[in-house]
C-alpha cells in the first residue's frame, strides 16, 4: 500500500467537509449566533456585576467581555465537536460512514481524517468569531492570532474525539437535547469559560475541583494563553492526555469486533 | 475462488444471525444470495465489508483473507449498500472523485476513471448535477459506477433494486449480469426477488442464518418456477 494513499484519503475527507461547509454557508452564521449572543448580550450585562482581578495571562484589569472570549472560542469547538459526532451517527445510518469505513485504510486513520475535517471547519468559525470580537473592541496581540491556531486545532481534536467516543459508545445521546443537557452544559458551565476558578472557589471548593478536572477548562486555558502569545504547557498537556483517552475510547467504539456497531446490529 | 465464505457464524447476543454459512463464487460468476427478510443477508454483507468481525469462520476476497489482510481484501471489493450512501449535496463527479480518493486514486487518473464509470452507466450527462437531484434509478447507477471505479475483482450488492421502478430494476439486473459475463467480475447479489435471478446464475438460499441450498439456480428450481421452490423451502423450514 502506497503511503500517498493515506494523504489522498485525508485530503478528500477534508475537502468534502470544506465543500459541504461552503455549500451550507448558513451554518457559519448560525454557529456564530450563539457565541455572539453570549459576547454581546450576556457579557455586556455581567460586565458591571463581575469584577476580575489580574490573573495570568492578563497583565492588567480586563473587562468581562475580554475574559470570556477564549471560553466562547472553546464553546464553538465544543458545540461543533458534539454536532459532528451526531452527524457521525446520522452518517452511519445514511451510509456515508459505512463507505468511509470500508476504504482500504486503517480505521484509526479514517476516523482521524473525519476528526481533522470537523476541526478544520470549527477553526474557521472561531477565527470568524475572533474577527467580530476585534470589531467590538476585544482584540488580541497579532502573535496571539497565530499562536492560537495550534491550540484551537488541538482543542478541536480533543473535543471532536470526545464526541466520536460518545457517538460510538453512548446510544442514548443521539438527539441534540440529550447532548446539550448531559455533555455540553456541564462541560461549559463547570469550566473556566465564564468565570475564573478562584471565583468558583469562593462559592465552593468542590465545584472548583470539578472545574479544574474538566478537560474543557484546560482547553479554554490553553486557548486563553495562546491568544496572548503565551504557552500554557500544563493545560496543553492535559488536553493531549484527554485527546489520547477519548481517541482510545472512540477507536474501541468503532472496532468492528467490539463497541456499538456490534451491539446495535 | 474470487469469494470464499467458510463456516461463518455471527450472533447478536444469544440470537444467531448466521450459523456456519459456507459458499464460494468463482471469477466471472453472478451469484445470487436469496433469502426472505431477516435471513441474515445484511449481516453477511456487514461481515464481508468488515463492519462486523465474525465470531467464527473466514472470508477470502480475491485470495486475500479478510481477517489477516483487511485492507488488501477491501481494496479488491466494490460495494453497493442496501441504503443509499451518496453525499446528496455533492455532484455526481464530486461523489465519484471523493470515493476515488478514499481508494488512493487522485488527480487526472481519478477524473479519467470517473468519466469511464459515468459513460458505462449512462450518467455522463449528469456529472454536474447534485446527487439529490437524481431519481432513484440514477442514484443506484451512480452507486454502481462508484463501486466499479477502482476495478474491483468482487462486486457486492445488497438488495440494490429496493425502491426502483420496474424498468430501472430490469436495467440494473441486466447490466450487472453483463458485467459478470463479459467483464469477468465476480458478483454477489443479495435479493428476496426470484425474478432477478437467471437459471444459469449461482444461487445460495439463506434462511434464518443458515444455507438451505446452493448450486445453479436452474438446477435448484428444477422444473418448477424458482419462486415456488424458494417459498416451499423456506416454508418447510419455518414450520414448527
Amino acid at each position: 500500500m502506497r503511503p500517498g494513499i493515506w494523504m489522498t484519503a485525508l485530503g478528500a475527507v477534508l475537502a468534502r467537509e470544506m465543500l459541504r461547509f461552503w455549500q451550507q454557508r448558513a451554518r457559519l452564521f448560525s454557529a456564530l449566533v450563539r457565541p455572539l449572543v453570549w459576547f454581546l448580550v450576556f457579557a455586556a450585562g455581567f460586565r458591571a456585576a463581575l469584577g476580575l482581578s489580574i490573573i495570568p495571562p492578563y497583565q492588567t484589569y480586563i473587562t468581562y467581555q475580554t475574559y470570556i472570549v477564549p471560553g466562547l472560542c472553546g464553546m464553538i469547538l465544543l458545540f461543533n465537536g458534539m454536532q459532528s459526532s451526531l452527524s457521525l451517527v446520522h452518517d452511519r445510518e445514511t451510509g456515508s460512514m459505512r463507505l468511509l469505513l470500508t476504504a482500504p485504510l486503517p480505521r484509526w486513520w479514517l476516523l482521524f481524517a473525519k476528526l481533522a475535517a470537523g476541526t478544520g471547519v470549527s477553526v474557521i468559525q472561531v477565527y470568524a468569531f475572533l474577527a467580530i470580537a476585534a470589531c467590538f473592541g476585544v482584540a488580541m496581540p497579532w502573535q496571539g492570532y497565530l499562536m492560537v491556531l495550534p491550540a484551537l486545532m488541538l482543542a478541536g481534536l480533543m473535543l471532536g474525539a470526545l464526541g466520536l467516543a460518545l457517538s460510538a459508545t453512548v446510544t442514548q445521546l443521539e438527539n441534540f437535547a440529550g447532548v446539550m443537557n448531559f455533555v455540553i452544559f456541564p462541560c461549559f458551565f463547570l469550566s473556566s469559560a465564564l468565570y475564573p476558578l478562584w471565583r468558583m472557589a469562593e462559592s465552593s471548593d468542590l465545584l472548583r475541583d470539578i472545574c479544574a478536572a474538566n478537560p474543557f477548562t484546560h482547553a479554554v486555558e490553553m486557548i486563553r494563553f495562546a491568544l496572548y502569545g503565551q504557552v500554557n504547557g500544563t493545560a496543553a498537556g492535559w488536553v493531549c492526555l484527554a485527546f489520547a483517552v477519548f481517541s482510545a475510547a472512540a477507536l474501541r467504539g468503532y472496532d468492528p469486533a467490539r463497541g456499538m456497531i456490534r451491539r446495535r446490529g | 475462488m474470487s469469494l470464499a465464505v467458510t463456516d461463518l457464524s455471527y450472533a447478536f447476543g444469544r440470537r444467531k444471525a448466521l450459523d456456519h454459512v459456507s459458499f464460494a463464487v468463482e471469477p466471472g460468476r453472478f451469484c445470487a444470495l436469496l433469502g426472505p427478510n431477516g435471513a441474515g443477508k445484511s449481516t453477511l454483507y456487514n461481515l464481508l465489508t468488515r463492519l462486523y468481525v465474525p465470531d467464527a469462520g473466514s472470508i477470502r476476497v480475491a485470495g486475500q483473507d479478510l481477517a489477516r489482510h483487511p485492507r488488501r481484501a477491501l481494496a479488491r471489493m466494490g460495494v453497493v449498500f442496501q441504503g443509499q450512501t451518496l453525499d446528496l449535496d455533492l455532484t455526481v463527479m464530486q461523489n465519484l472523485r471523493y470515493f476515488a480518493a478514499l481508494q488512493g486514486i487522485a488527480g487526472r487518473e481519478a477524473t479519467r476513471r470517473a468519466e469511464v464509470a459515468m459513460d458505462r452507466l449512462g450518467i455522463a450527462d449528469r456529472r454536474r448535477d447534485r446527487a439529490r437531484d437524481l431519481n432513484g434509478g440514477h442514484r443506484r447507477r451512480l452507486e454502481l459506477a462508484r463501486a466499479l471505479l477502482h476495478d474491483p475483482a468482487v462486486l457486492l450488492m445488497d438488495e440494490p433494486t429496493v425502491g426502483l421502478d420496474a424498468a430501472a430494476r430490469a436495467a440494473l439486473v441486466a447490466h450487472v449480469h453483463d458485467l459478470a459475463a463479459t467483464g469477468g467480475l465476480t458478483v454477489l447479489w443479495a435479493t428476496h426477488l426470484t425474478d432477478e435471478i437467471a437459471p444459469g446464475d449461482d444461487l445460495v438460499i439463506l434462511h434464518r442464518g443458515r444455507v438451505l441450498r446452493r448450486g445453479k439456480a436452474g438446477e435448484i428450481a428444477g422444473t418448477r418456477p424458482l419462486e415456488q421452490t424458494f417459498l416451499d423451502l423456506t416454508a418447510a423450514e419455518s414450520a414448527p
